[in-house]
This record gives C-alpha cells, sequence and structure tokens, in this order.
C-alpha cells in the first residue's frame, strides 16, 4: 500500500517504551492525511472543534458519574433528606442533561448553514462523480472549458471550491476528512459540498458509503496546492496526450489501441475516446493508480493491468495477464509517459 | 375534596390512554414538521428555495403542540395532588394508581414538551431548503 495512505504515520515521533509509545499509537490517529482531528480545511475545523468539545465533556460528565457512583456505594455521605434526594434527581438527571441537550443542539445547528452553503458565483467547481470504484472528475472552472480527469483532487488554498456530486450506479459518499465534511452521492440526485482548504498539502478521500466489493479500495489523493500551481497545474491537465517520445512508449500506444482499451478509456488527443473507465490522458502524472490502491510507478502499472481483479477484488476491468510481459511492460511505459 | 375515597374518582377504571396523549403529540409534530417541509422542498421550490411559510407553519404546530402538551401536563399534575398522598404513589390501592399515572403523565408532557421544542428549534436556523 502507498505510504502516504497509511493512517498510522508514526515516523519522526520520538520512540520510548512502554506507554510512551502506547500514546503515540493513539495520537498517531489523530494526525495524518486522513485525519478530522487534524483539520486543513474551514469545515474540518468546526468538526473537530466540535469533537474536542464533545470529547472534553463527555470526560467531565463521566468523571462526575463515576464520582457520584462511587459516593454512593462506598462513601459516608451524611444521611440525605429525601428532598435533597430530589435535588439531585430532577437537576442531575433531568435539568443537567437538556440544558447540555440544548446547548449541542443549537451549536449544531449554527455550524450547519455555513458547512452547507454553496461557494460565492465564481468559484471553481468540480463535479465528481462515484463509480464502482473509482472517481469520475471534472474541474469546472467559471466561464472556462471543464476538464475531464479521474481518481485524484487538486485544489486551490484558501478557495471556496464547490463540489457537484453524483453516482451512476450505487450509493457512495464523498469524504476527504481532513477538509471537511462527507455527502453522499446518490444515483439520480445532485448533492452538493463546499470545501475551503486552508493549508497547502495533500491529503487523502474516501468512499465513506459501502458501495459493493471494493468499497475499502475507492480512495483519492487531494492535493491542496497555492492557486498559481493549480492554475499551472490545470492547464496543463487541460492539454491533450502528449506524443510518446521514444520507441517503447510508441510500441505502448499501438499495443493499446490494439487490446481494446480505448473501449473504455478516452486518453484525448488520440481515437481513444471510451467512458467507462477513467479517464488515462494524463494518468503517468497521478500519484495513485486504480482510485488510490497503488503508488503510481511503471511496475505498478504492470501489476495493474496483468492482475487488475487481484488488486481490486470485483473490478470492472478486465485483467490483461494474457498479454506477453513485452507488450504489458510497454504499454506501462506508454501509459507513465502521459504526464 | 380531601379523602381518596376510590368512589369519589373522577373516573371509575383508571384509563391508560391519557399516559400517551403527550408522547404522541410530539410523534404527530416531529412527523408533521418533517412531511410539510420534505413536501415544500420537494415539490414547491428548487433545491436553494426560501423555508419561510414551512418555518411559520412548524412555528404554528409547535404553538398547538405545547397548547395541547400543557393541556394533558396539567391534567396528569392535578391527578398526581389528588388527595394526600406522598409519592411515590405505589400502594395498591385505586387512589394510588391514579396519583400514579396522572404524575407519569405529568413527566411524560415535560419530556415531551422538551423534544418539541428541540424539534422546532431548528426553524431558527434553517431558512432554506439546503
Ligand atoms: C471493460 C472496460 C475496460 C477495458 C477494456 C479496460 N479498462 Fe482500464 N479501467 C476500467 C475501469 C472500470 C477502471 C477503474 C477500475 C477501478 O479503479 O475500480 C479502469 C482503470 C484503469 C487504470 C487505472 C486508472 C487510474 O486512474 O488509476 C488504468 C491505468 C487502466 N485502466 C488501463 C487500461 C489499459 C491499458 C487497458 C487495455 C489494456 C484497459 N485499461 C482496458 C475499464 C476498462
Ligand atoms: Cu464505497
Amino acid at each position: 500500500m502507498v505510504h502516504f495512505l497509511s493512517a498510522t504515520s508514526a515516523r519522526s515521533r520520538p520512540h520510548r517504551a512502554g506507554a510512551a509509545s502506547a500514546v503515540a499509537v493513539l495520537l498517531a490517529g489523530c494526525s495524518g492525511p486522513q485525519s478530522s482531528l487534524d483539520p486543513a480545511g474551514a469545515g474540518a475545523r468546526e468538526i473537530a472543534d466540535l469533537f474536542w468539545w464533545m470529547a472534553g465533556g463527555t470526560v467531565v460528565v463521566w468523571v462526575a458519574v463515576a464520582w457520584l457512583t462511587y459516593s454512593a456505594v462506598r462513601g459516608r455521605v451524611a444521611e440525605q433528606t429525601a428532598r435533597q434526594a430530589r435535588y439531585y434527581i430532577i437537576g442531575g438527571g433531568a435539568l443537567f442533561p437538556t440544558v447540555v441537550l440544548t446547548a449541542l443542539l443549537l451549536h449544531g445547528f449554527r455550524i450547519l448553514p455555513p458547512l452547507l452553503a454553496p461557494a460565492p458565483p465564481g468559484s471553481l467547481r468540480i463535479a465528481v462523480s462515484g463509480e464502482q470504484w473509482w472517481w469520475r472528475v471534472q474541474y469546472q472552472p467559471d466561464g472556462e472549458e471543464p476538464v475531464e480527469l479521474a481518481n485524484e483532487i487538486r485544489l486551490p488554498v484558501g478557495e471556496p471550491v464547490e463540489f457537484i456530486l453524483d453516482a451512476p450506479d450505487v450509493i457512495h459518499s464523498f469524504w476527504i476528512p481532513s477538509l471537511g465534511g462527507k455527502m453522499d452521492m446518490i444515483p439520480g440526485r445532485t448533492t452538493r459540498l463546499t470545501l475551503q482548504a486552508t493549508r497547502t498539502g495533500t491529503f487523502r478521500g474516501v468512499c465513506a458509503e459501502y458501495c459493493g466489493e471494493s468499497h475499502a479500495l475507492m480512495a483519492f489523493p487531494v492535493v491542496v496546492m497555492a492557486k498559481a500551481e493549480f492554475s499551472a497545474w490545470l492547464a496543463a491537465q487541460r492539454a491533450p496526450a502528449q506524443a510518446p517520445a521514444d520507441p517503447l512508449a510508441e510500441r505502448g500506444r499501438a499495443a493499446f489501441l490494439q487490446n481494446g482499451c480505448a473501449a473504455c478509456h478516452a486518453v484525448r488527443g488520440t481515437e481513444a475516446r471510451g467512458r467507462i473507465g477513467p479517464d488515462l490522458t494524463h494518468v503517468g502524472g497521478r500519484m495513485t493508480l486504480g482510485a488510490g490502491v497503488l503508488t503510481n510507478n511503471r511496475a505498478a502499472l504492470v501489476r495493474w493491468l496483468a492482475h487488475t481483479d487481484r488488486v481490486k477484488p470485483g473490478v470492472l476491468m478486465p485483467h490483461f495477464g494474457m498479454l506477453p510481459a513485452a507488450e504489458l511492460d510497454a504499454v506501462a511505459a506508454y501509459l507513465e509517459s502521459l504526464r | 375534596m380531601k379523602t381518596s375515597a376510590a368512589p369519589r374518582l373522577p373516573e371509575r377504571h383508571e384509563s391508560l390512554w391519557r399516559l400517551i396523549v403527550s408522547p404522541t403529540v410530539w410523534a404527530v409534530h416531529f412527523m408533521l414538521s418533517y412531511i410539510t417541509a420534505a413536501v415544500w422542498c420537494a415539490k414547491y421550490v428548487p433545491r436553494s428555495g426560501t423555508l419561510e411559510p414551512v418555518r411559520w407553519l412548524i412555528a404554528g404546530y409547535t404553538l398547538v403542540a405545547l397548547g395541547a402538551i400543557a393541556w394533558n401536563g396539567w391534567d396528569g399534575y392535578r391527578r398526581h395532588r389528588h388527595g394526600a398522598s406522598e409519592l411515590p404513589h405505589d400502594a395498591d390501592t385505586p387512589g394510588d394508581r391514579h396519583r400514579f399515572l396522572g404524575f407519569a403523565t405529568f413527566l411524560l408532557a415535560l419530556l415531551s414538551a422538551v423534544a418539541v421544542a428541540f424539534a422546532a428549534l431548528a426553524v431558527l436556523y434553517f431558512h432554506d431548503c439546503r
């Protein structure tokens, strides 16, 4: 698995024995590329704050109840009059929970509308379609032609971006924990989610609604970039595929077209215009393959082509393990050159 | 009426029905609020459309519901105070059954009132169908 995908990235943490490392293991869950508790977005910030308030409050209530239980069983509390006992029951059992729940409810209501508000007009829109088991991604910058890509999302830092979400097959859910809340992708409906990244970095998004066999293998890298860098990147992604520069990649392109890949995949600028699978125009520039499953390199490309169904059980792409190794290598070289 | 002799109770057979009035009002209020908002947003306005009429309707439902619950709660409270007896009303007598059911009705009314208020609070914060 890809290293940036691992949630327990405890690298660079001081290593001590016993309790210290146990704490480190626990804390490792609090940071990393896929943690709601290490927010890199406006929505995630609100959610993390809410979590900490609730966690803190829970601890206080838990300690109080534990103490009450202890003193009821063990303690030498002075005899209580019926009246005092009633105060305990009404105050602790009814009033206090009502006040706490009301406060939580009001706070939740308060933070919801901004989380659901649309991005201001003129913002970047990204249409994402959840497919079994990958992501079709279409960038729709204001006033420009859309750019179709897949399985990776890049965002300009600091800008609200509106995601327009749907699904052609079953329900999926779009979630980038570091940036904000999640939103279901429902066949026949369009849902929306606005995210605003607050710092640059590489994060991980996932499908958060069970959608079939390889649901757990349906993720995507998220790269938050400086605005200028993002614009340059998008301009490069808009360009059609580069022509192969060396003979191996050239043979790979021929094999790609011969073996029917084009029935399912598009490579802009070539006759490959399939729409069933991910757009491969710039697949060589993606960080991962197969929706976050393999780190993208030549060997991984070969592995994906030869053992598609083993890398991703139930995958809707046939494997090409029957092709000669040299041909697979050439196709991989071609795909790798598509940056 | 200071004694709690059985024949003088307002009803001959203690009924359980009045116990569930408040929770039922709560359930109906919840369903109605939910359905009104869902139908309004699905049929009458676009996805980001205003919720204004629904907010007023829900405010109306809430007043009616709280009124019904107050009435039912007051009725329970009166039965709880019937005659001279202390909580927890657990003697095996018609009088205590009467008081016990009244008290339970009263408590359920309080709970239902809080629940109705919780549901209604949402309209203070949500102004459109998103
Ligand atoms: C029947 C349709 C179909 C055919 C034919 C097909 N693919 Fe695919 N391909 C898919 C689908 C669907 C996916 C997405 C799988 C997933 O991640 O769940 C995919 C994914 C891929 C990916 C990963 C893309 C990414 O963004 O990570 C590569 C690379 C790829 N295919 C290359 C090929 C090559 C090369 C061929 C021909 C040798 C080929 N495919 C033939 C349907 C097809
Ligand atoms: Cu899924």
